[in-house]
């Protein structure tokens, strides 16, 4: 695995998240990955090296053609390493929306009596 | 296009929208945060600038607060044994209502150096608004560490959780 090719700057790019939705829902060649897009065959070649060499996929060869696959493992791996730092951010805000509402409840009643 | 944090997720459940997004590049010393509320901008901008309101949704006590250029703040919780669980401060560099907010940001008591915070406040409707947060840390490793931090935190509580259960069962 190329360790420049990080997992998170994988997963930066539009076509190759595209690419995971796709092979999330049904492991596929690299022709009909291909087939999905108005991008040129290498391009998506070179998107799906991408995302085998950090192991966002996993390739098997068979016969002519490579078939691809979602290693959900990977996938979870990125997910849980910032969730919590995600979740702890939005318990913080819901906190923020809802004391705020209140207050605004609060004013706004005070302002029609 | 922002990478959500909730990518796996969003496999699962397609339609199910993240209300926090975190923005977080490999090999950055830098994050991004947005989020959306139910709120007109000036009320948004009141929940960070008024002590009353920022105690009640950071969690923390607020002993300064000094909402102007050269300005600065400080934050203190305390435990039930009235000991320092977290304190941190900062300075205010620039101050625009209801638009901008430019401060640091310190944890003490800690290896974490200071970070540099640039909150944008942003009017969507008359009755909603968005912030952004932009953090940029130290380093790369610096910033990675932040972003565990909640993650070895649930870990230290699910096992002093555990250890809990198992000493009063003795």
């Amino acid at each position: 695995m190329n360790l420049r090719r990080d997992v998170f700057q994988a997963i930066a790019d539009p076509t190759r998240r595209s690419i995971l939705m796709l092979v999330a829902a049904q492991s596929m060649t690299a022709g009909a990955i291909a087939s999905n897009f108005d991008t040129a065959r290498p391009t998506v070649s070179k998107h799906l090296q991408i995302l085998t060499e950090c192991e966002l996929l996993r390739s098997e060869q068979n016969g002519r053609e490579v078939i691809y696959h979602l290693n959900p493992n990977k996938m979870k791996e990125i997910a849980d390493f910032i969730e919590p730092f995600r979740k702890m951010w939005d318990d913080r805000f819901n906190t923020l929306e809802s004391v705020m509402k209140s207050y605004q409840d609060k004013i706004s009643n005070e302002g029609s009596e | 296009m922002p990478f959500t944090l909730s990518y796996s997720n969003t496999i699962k459940t397609k339609n199910m929208e993240l209300k926090t997004k975190i923005h977080a590049e490999d090999g950055k010393q830098e994050i991004l945060i947005t989020r959306e509320f139910d709120l007109p901008v000036e009320l948004l901008f009141k929940a960070y600038t008024e002590s009353q309101f920022v105690e009640q949704w950071m969690g923390t006590k607020v002993l300064k607060l000094e909402n102007k250029q050269h300005g600065g703040y400080l934050f203190e919780t305390l435990n039930a044994n009235g000991e320092i669980v977290f304190r941190a401060n900062g300075c205010i560099h620039e101050f625009v209502p209801n638009q901008k907010i430019v401060r640091t940001f310190q944890m003490e008591n800690t290896p974490f150096p200071v970070q540099i915070e640039y909150l944008e406040f942003e009017r969507l409707t008359e009755s909603s608004s968005k912030i952004t947060i932009h953090t940029v840390y130290k380093s790369v490793d610096f910033r990675n560490q932040m972003l565990k931090l909640p993650f070895a935190q649930g870990l230290n509580m699910a096992h002093n959780r555990l250890q809990e259960i198992f000493t009063s069962k003795d």
